[in-house]
C-alpha cells in the first residue's frame, strides 16, 4: 500500500472514480491546470480534459447550481469551493435547491453530487480561510455530511460519497492536508462506509467526541490525561450527517464521562447536538456533566490564532473537570 | 478582446497629441511618489513574508497606476470600498504608511487589532471601508452607499474597486443593477489584471471586454489604458463628475497586468510558465517616470533622492511594526457586539482563569495560498 497524504488520498480517490464512470465531473475555482490551490486536483485535467475538469469563473452558487443542473441530468458531478468560508454564496443552492430536491419531487428528481470544500483553522488564514461551518449543513435536512481525518478514511469516505445517491457535503480538514502520511489501499473496491464512526483509542473512563482536525489534538490531550491514570477513549465520528448514534452511546455507557470537541464556535455548534442526544438517551449512565470543548463565540482571528484553537491542554482542564466532577 | 483603450500618454511616456493631464506639476510628482512608495513598499512586504515576518502579502506590481489614478480623480467627503491589491490607492488618499504596516504584523498598533489577515485594511477616517476577503461582496455595498449618499443629498460620491474575476460574483450584477436602476453616483472599476488566480479572462466571460458589461445595467461603460496613470485619473475624474451631477454610475474596465504571484503563496509558474509575457515589460511607473522627464518634471538626482526617502520612511514603519506588542487577550472578545454580553465575558474569564494570558504562537502554522 502506498504512503500517501490526504491531498493525495483525494487526489487518488477522484482519480480513480473518474476512471471508473465516466458521468464523475469536476468543477471550481483553478481546479484546471493549477490543479487546485490545495493540488487536491492536480493532474486531473491531463487525464481527462477541460470538458470534465472545469475552471469555472468565479461564482459559487454558479458552481453549485451548475452541478446541480449536471446531476439532475445524470452526471456525478464534485464541485470544489475553494475555501469552506466562500460557500456562502451557494447556500442558498445547497440548502434550497440541493438538498430538498429528492424529497420536494416526490423522489422524482435527484442530486448525486459531492461538495468538496477545504475548511478549518490553524494554517493562519485569518476569517475567512479557516472557519469550521458544520453545523450550518447538519442542521438542514437532506444533507449527508462527512469530515474524514486522514487519509485513509479521505480516500475511501470520497469514493463512497461519489458513489452515494444523495448529496454529501465533503469537509476536508486542510491543516491536515500534508501530513501525517498513511498507508492508503490502491484498489478501487476500497471504499469507507459512510455513517461510521470510529474508535482511535480504546479506554475506560471518559469518552472525546471529535472528527477532523480535532482527532489529533484528542489523541494528545487522551496521552496527557494517561499520565494522571486516566483512560480516554477517542470517538472519530468521520460521518456527521447521518451519525453514528449506537457508537456514541455505547462508548458512552461504557466510560460514563463525555467531553466533545470541535474547533467550531461552541454556541449551537454540532456537539451540542451530541450533547443532547446523549442527554436524551443515557443520562443515567452520565457520571459526570458532559464537557464541551470548542471555539470560542467570536469571529474566527488572525494574530490571535494560536489561542483561538482548542488544543490538548485545554481538551486536558475538561476532562480534569469530568473525571474529578 | 479589442484594444480601443483610452490612453493619454504613449508607452514610451510622449504625451499624446491633444491630451493634457489636467494637473498641476506638484500634483504629477506626486502621483509618481505615490507609485514608487507602493512598489517600493510591495517588495519589502515581500521579503518580510519570505522571511516568516509577517504572514501573507498580495503585490500589486505593475497594477500602480490603476491604484493611484483612480484615488487621484476622488474628493475626502467620498467613499472608496477597496480591493486586497491596491495599497497605492491607500496611500494616494493619505493613509499613514505604519498603519498600514502595523496591519501586517498584526499588532496592537494594527486598527483592525490583528483580527484579519494582512492587506485586509479599514480606515474610516479616509472613508475606506473594511476590505473582505469573500470576492465581490463589496461592490453591492457601494451601491448601497451611494443611494444613501444621493438620499441624503450629500456632495459625496462612492467609489469601488473590484477584479476581473469579481465580474463573475453575483453581487457584481446586483451592484450594477441597484446602482444603474437607482441611478446613484457610484464609479465601478474593474481592474482587468488578466488573471484571477490561474484563470484567465477568457474563461472568467464571453464578453468581448468587461467594459461592454455597462450596457446591460444603463450606464457606461470606457476601457482604460489601466498602465497609463494620467488615462486613468482622466477617465476616473470624468466618471466621477458625472456621478456628482447626479446623472448616475460608469463603470471602468482598467486594462493591466498581475505581473507577479497572486498572493505570496502562490505559484504561477504553475499555470503560466516562465512565458515572457509581454505584458511583463509595461512598467507603469517607468512608463509616467519619462513622462515626467519628458516634460522636465523629474530627473536623475530627484529620483535618487526620492527612493532614499521612501525607503527610509518604509524601514522606519517595519521598525516600529515589528517591535510593537500582538493585540492582548481580551481583543479576541471585543467588538463582536457593541457590548461584550455575559456568556463572553465568561469564555474571557475562564480562558484567562485556566490558561493565563501567555500564549506563545505556533511556529509551524503557515498560510500555504
Ligand atoms: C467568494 C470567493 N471565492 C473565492 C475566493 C478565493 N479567491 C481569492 S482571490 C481570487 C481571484 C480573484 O481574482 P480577481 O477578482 O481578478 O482579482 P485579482 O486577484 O486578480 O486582483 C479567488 C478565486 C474568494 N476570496 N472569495
Ligand atoms: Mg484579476
Amino acid at each position: 500500500m502506498p504512503e500517501i497524504t490526504l491531498v493525495q488520498a483525494v487526489n487518488d480517490a477522484l482519480k480513480e472514480e473518474m476512471r471508473a464512470d465516466d458521468d464523475v465531473v469536476v468543477l471550481g475555482e483553478d481546479v484546471g491546470v493549477n490543479g487546485g490551490v490545495f493540488r487536491c486536483t492536480a493532474d486531473l485535467v491531463d487525464e481527462f480534459g477541460e470538458e470534465r475538469v472545469i475552471d469555472t469563473p468565479l461564482s459559487e452558487s454558479g458552481i453549485i447550481g451548475a452541478a446541480i443542473g449536471m446531476a439532475l441530468y445524470g452526471l456525478k458531478p464534485v464541485p470544489e469551493i475553494q475555501f469552506a468560508d466562500f460557500i456562502w454564496p451557494a447556500f442558498d443552492q445547497i440548502t434550497s435547491e440541493m438538498a430538498k430536491m429528492r424529497y420536494r419531487s416526490g423522489g422524482q428528481f435527484t442530486c448525486p453530487m459531492v461538495v468538496r470544500t477545504p475548511y478549518g483553522g490553524g494554517i493562519r488564514g485569518g476569517h475567512y480561510h479557516s472557519q469550521s461551518p458544520e453545523a450550518y449543513f447538519t442542521h438542514t435536512s437532506g444533507l449527508t455530511v462527512v469530515v474524514p481525518s486522514d487519509p485513509y478514511d479521505a480516500k475511501g469516505l470520497l469514493k463512497a460519497a461519489i458513489r452515494s445517491p444523495d448529496p454529501v457535503i465533503f469537509l476536508e480538514p486542510k491543516r491536515i492536508y500534508r501530513a501525517p502520511k498513511q498507508d492508503v489501499p490502491a484498489d478501487d473496491d476500497y471504499v469507507v462506509e459512510i455513517g461510521k464512526a470510529a474508535v482511535r483509542r480504546e479506554g475506560t473512563d471518559f469518552t472525546i467526541t471529535c472528527y477532523g482536525a480535532m482527532v489529533e489534538v484528542a489523541m494528545k490531550a487522551c496521552a496527557l490525561a494517561a499520565e494522571k491514570g486516566w483512560e480516554g477513549e477517542v470517538l472519530d465520528l468521520r460521518t456527521l450527517v447521518p451519525l453514528d448514534e449506537q457508537a456514541l452511546i455505547a462508548s458512552v455507557t461504557k466510560t460514563g464521562r463525555l467531553v466533545t470537541l470541535q474547533e467550531a464556535p461552541k454556541f449551537s455548534g454540532y456537539s451540542s447536538e451530541l450533547s443532547a442526544i446523549v442527554a436524551e438517551k443515557a443520562i443515567d449512565v452520565l457520571e459526570a456533566p458532559i464537557r464541551r470543548v470548542a471555539g470560542f463565540d467570536v469571529p474566527f482571528p488572525f494574530t490571535l490564532e494560536h489561542v483561538y484553537m482548542p488544543h490538548a491542554e485545554r481538551v486536558l482542564k475538561a476532562v480534569e473537570d469530568v473525571m474529578t466532577f | 478582446m479589442s484594444q480601443d483603450l483610452l490612453q493619454v500618454i504613449s508607452e514610451s511616456g510622449k504625451a499624446l497629441k491633444g491630451k493634457k493631464p489636467g494637473l498641476s506639476a506638484d500634483e504629477l510628482v506626486g502621483m509618481y511618489r505615490s507609485m514608487l512608495q507602493t512598489r517600493l513598499l510591495d517588495e519589502r512586504m515581500i521579503n518580510l513574508q519570505r522571511q516568516g515576518r509577517i504572514g501573507f502579502y498580495v503585490p500589486s506590481t505593475g497594477e500602480e497606476a490603476a491604484q493611484v489614478g483612480t484615488a487621484m480623480a476622488f474628493e475626502a467627503q467620498d467613499w472608496v470600498y477597496p480591493s486586497y491589491r491596491v495599497p497605492g490607492l491607500f496611500l494616494q488618499r493619505g493613509v499613514p504608511i505604519d498603519k498600514m504596516v502595523a496591519n501586517c504584523f498584526g499588532n496592537e498598533a494594527d486598527l483592525c487589532l490583528g483580527r484579519q489577515m494582512p492587506v485586509h485594511y479599514a480606515f474610516a477616517e479616509q472613508h475606506l471601508v473594511s476590505i473582505s476577503s469573500p470576492i465581490g461582496t463589496h461592490i453591492i455595498q457601494a451601491a448601497g452607499t451611494a443611494m444613501a449618499q444621493k438620499l441624503k443629498g450629500d456632495d459625496g460620491i462612492t467609489a469601488v474597486m473590484f477584479g476581473d474575476g469579481g465580474t463573475s460574483s453575483n453581487d457584481f450584477h446586483s451592484g450594477m443593477n441597484f446602482a444603474g436602476v437607482a441611478r446613484a453616483p457610484c464609479v465601478f472599476l474593474c481592474t482587468n489584471n488578466q488573471w484571477a488566480i490561474s484563470v484567465p479572462q477568457e474563461k472568467q466571460t464571453a464578453s468581448e471586454t468587461f467594459a461592454i458589461k455597462a450596457a446591460a445595467y444603463g450606464m457606461p461603460g470606457i476601457r482604460v489604458d489601466g498602465n497609463d496613470v494620467l488615462a486613468v485619473y482622466d477617465a476616473t475624474k470624468k466618471a466621477a463628475e458625472r456621478a456628482r451631477a447626479g446623472d448616475g454610475p460608469t463603470l471602468l474596465e482598467l486594462l493591466t497586468y498581475r505581473r507577479g504571484p497572486h498572493s505570496s503563496s502562490d505559484d504561477p509558474t504553475r499555470y503560466r510558465g516562465n512565458q515572457a509575457d509581454s505584458w511583463m515589460a509595461k512598467d507603469p511607473i517607468l512608463r509616467f517616470r519619462k513622462y515626467l522627464e519628458n516634460q522636465d518634471l523629474w530627473s536623475e538626482a530627484q529620483e535618487a533622492e526620492l527612493q532614499t526617502e521612501l525607503k527610509a520612511e518604509i524601514n522606519a514603519a517595519v521598525k516600529k511594526g515589528e517591535s510593537a506588542p500582538q493585540p492582548s487577550l481580551e481583543t479576541m472578545f471585543t467588538d463582536v457586539f457593541a457590548n461584550v454580553p455575559p456568556f463572553l465575558r465568561e469564555q474571557y474569564e475562564q480562558l484567562v482563569r485556566d490558561e493565563g494570558t501567555g500564549h506563545e504562537p505556533d511556529p509551524d502554522a503557515a498560510f500555504p495560498l
